[in-house]
């Protein structure tokens, strides 16, 4: 492969290209609603009515707005449809001719979409995913090829740390210092991993890009490998997306059989080979130590750090792990320039952020917004609010390792720094809006139940103190504890923050933290007065 | 509650098929050749072993930790440390719950307690004719369509209980299944 062959596909793919395109989401959420039947609906429909000269029917990755999918959309009028069923296949290509159609119309220019800046989704709902030459003639792999050609090492390096890109996965690492660190630490063999062990309930942002766009997550890949000095990459993905798996997998072997993945990519001396590697449903091996002991075929216990992954990783050499969003980053970072990518978000976040909006809110899906929007415009003017309009009580976000932050800070900016001090996370992008209706101590219990069951067991403040955590918080919510267990439960919260071994441990007290910081009355009002609880004394 | 699977079923001792009838002994071992019997490959062939086998049997693990060279302890641990990983054989129909959080907001709760209520099973076990598994999971990923339900690897969104009660007397009048049944993948 070649520039010359690469843009012979890219040429070619765009002039097979029909006038009028019928788009059909194929994403998980579209995909359980109906979505293939529809897509073959719509196919035999469009030949049968003899339009299949001038009008094609493309499965494409995620819209976004999966709270109302299955979704279609019509090129180039713009046309959204939501809610399609395959019945109503032929009123959708009734439509292509103006005629009356009775499919409910969503609106593209809805705030939903108008306020996203689509740069690591910018090809999701746009390509077929399953097809590398869509890919390839919305611009893919020319980022490669020319950072092979004409960019060195340190000078990628040098762009990713420019653009201020932080780790996607939650914690929010510099990138560019991450890659620095692997880059310089020596050894003959290297490994780069890319996290897909999305496992906060209530976030699917990592599953809609590898769903949507698998190659841009295999290019940026490459280039971090070309960066660091790597030849061998692992992509861990959770067991629990299969429809992921098979398109990654065979987004692999789509790049071998192009060379573009492989030995002697573009024809230069970079060879980098990428093997997917699916986990068992385990929370604990979103964390970095874990995930290798897990691609290992080990269990998925940390260990301490340091040594630090970037210095002894995977097999006990030098590796570089970033999420599957950081990664998704690399290509449009490389291709416009470090400055323009630092030019988007507040002064220390920098670029946009994917969220899963979910819970109690009007418009459920995906969302991607720059860094520094606020948590108001996300949830009121993108979200539309709460379905029956009651108002909204506080929003989480992170995850079991995140916080809930209340309506009356909602004009907190997204960004790593404010959501901390918030008593939250910015997390890897779950955002679970919850209404009057939820009990915010419940919600505590339902998070300290995840991460009790979650706990490795490794170490004793994580493996116990999760659970008599969760034991007192029970209590709680049953009307039968004291005071005193309100006591014992914050200072348990202090030991388990403070000496749990890995992230899992030292972040689970959070949601308990942050509902009693916003929440306490919920707290005590479901406290048992004291006197009552103690046995009567008598005479 | 566990996490996806049952994991504290006693494991009954079950004859593998007879191997003159059964290739799955086969790719198996095509499955370990493939990964040159190498250690780290202990996950990877965990998991075909169970679409196999539908369950991790204490002869299959013995099995792969003779073939991959690896202490017993050590593929127990392995098997046991996953949620994904039954050691108990799974109902020939799955309904699986999702938990996740968002699932969770729109009462997925009560909707388990619906189904435990109409099934007479207690979340992650096994009807005692072997046809239906009630299994909850942690999070699906389907949050756009929450609350999400899984019925023999088919994902329902936007699951109510009527629905859902129906759709399981549905599939459970079908003439039961044999014990070929892979599991919900």
């Amino acid at each position: 492969m070649d520039l010359a062959e690469l843009n012979a596909i890219a040429a070619h793919e765009r002039a097979s290209r029909k006038p009028i395109r019928i788009a059909c989401c194929t994403s998980l959420g579209c995909y359980a609603s109906g979505a293939v039947e529809l897509q073959q609906q719509l196919t035999a429909g469009v030949a049968a009515t003899g339009r299949a000269e001038n009008v094609e029917v493309v499965g494409v990755g995620c819209m976004g707005f999966c709270g109302h999918g299955p979704l279609v959309r019509i090129e180039p009028e713009d046309l959204l449809f939501e809610h399609v069923r395959p019945e109503q296949a032929p009123a959708i290509i009734a439509a292509l001719d103006g005629g009356p159609c009775d499919v409910e119309r969503g609106d593209p220019r809805h705030p939903f979409f108008a306020r996203q800046l689509p740069i690591v989704r910018r090809n999701g709902g746009v390509i077929d995913p399953e097809r590398i030459e869509a890919y390839i003639a919305a611009g893919g792999y020319a980022t490669l090829y020319r950072v092979l050609h004409d960019v060195s090492p340190a000078e990628v390096i040098d762009q990713i740390t420019r653009s201020g890109l932080r780790g996607r996965g939650g914690a929010g690492y510099p990138t560019g210092l991450k890659w620095a660190t692997v880059a310089k630490s020596p050894g003959e063999r290297k490994f780069v991993v890319c996290n897909g062990d999305e496992g906060d309930p209530g976030a699917f942002m990592d599953r809609s890009i590898l769903e949507s766009d698998p190659h841009l997550v295999l290019e940026g890949m490459a280039i971090a490998a070309y960066a660091v000095g790597a030849h061998e990459g692992y992509l861990y993905v959770r067991g629990e997306y299969p429809l992921a798996i098979q398109r990654l997998t065979r987004a692999i072997s789509q790049a071998r059989r192009h060379g573009l993945s492989g030995s002697q990519i573009f024809e230069t001396a970079f060879d980098f080979k990428v093997e997917v590697r699916v986990g068992a449903g385990a929370f604990v091996c979103g964390e970095e130590t874990a995930l290798i002991a897990s691609i290992e075929g080990r269990r998925g216990q940390p260990r301490p750090r340091p040594p630090y992954p970037a210095e002894r990783g995977l097999w006990g050499c030098p590796t570089l792990i970033n999420n599957v969003e950081t990664f998704a980053n690399i290509v449009p970072i490389i291709e416009r320039g470090a400055d323009w990518y630092a030019s988007i978000g507040t002064a220390r976040s920098k670029g946009t952020k994917v969220f899963a909006l979910t819970g109690k809110i009007r418009n459920t899906g995906l969302i991607e917004v720059p860094m520094g929007i606020t948590l108001r415009e996300i949830i009121e003017d993108l979200g539309g609010g709460t379905p029956d309009g009651t108002p909204v009580k506080a929003v989480q976000t992170g995850g079991p390792s995140g916080g809930c932050i209340p309506a009356s800070l909602f004009d907190t900016p997204v960004d790593y720094e404010s959501l901390a001090a918030a008593g939250s996370i910015m997390g890897s992008g779950g955002m679970v809006v919850m209404d009057a209706g939820t009990n915010m101590v419940e919600i505590a219990r339902f998070y300290m139940a995840f991460c009790m069951d979650e706990s490795c067991g490794k170490c004793v403040p994580c493996r116990v103190g999760t659970v008599q955590m969760h034991h007192l918080l029970d209590k709680l919510v049953n009307g039968q504890a004291t005071s005193e267990d309100l006591v014992q439960l914050e200072a348990l919260c202090q030991i388990v923050r403070e000496m749990s071994l890995c992230g899992l441990g030292q972040s689970a007290p959070n949601p308990v933290l942050s509902t009693l910081r916003y929440f306490r009355d919920e707290y005590a009002a479901l406290l048992n007065a004291p006197s009552a609880a103690a046995p009567q004394p008598t005479d | 509650m566990a996490g996806a699977l049952p994991r504290a079923a006693p494991a009954q001792e079950q004859d593998l098929a007879a191997p003159t009838v059964d290739n799955r002994q086969k790719i198996l071992q095509a499955t370990m050749r493939r990964h040159q019997y190498r250690p780290d490959a202990l996950i990877e062939v965990l998991h075909k072993a169970q679409e196999l086998y539908g369950y991790l049997s204490p002869t299959l693990l013995a099995t792969v930790a003779h073939d991959l060279h690896l202490p017993p302890s050590r593929v127990y641990g392995v098997a046991t440390f996953y949620h994904f990983f039954s050691l108990a054989p799974q109902g020939a129909h799955t309904c699986t719950v999702c938990l996740g959080t968002a699932c969770y907001v729109k009462g997925a709760a009560a909707l388990l307690a619906a189904l435990e209520a109409e099934t007479g099973l207690k979340a992650g076990s096994t009807s005692a004719d072997g046809q239906l598994s009630l299994l909850t999971a942690r999070c699906l990923g389907a949050c756009g369509i929450a609350p999400a339900v899984v019925l023999d690897g088919l994902v329902i969104g936007h699951a109510d209980a009527a629905t859902l009660r129906a759709r399981l007397h549905a599939l459970l009048a079908q003439p039961p299944l044999a014990e070929e049944h892979h599991g919900s993948r």
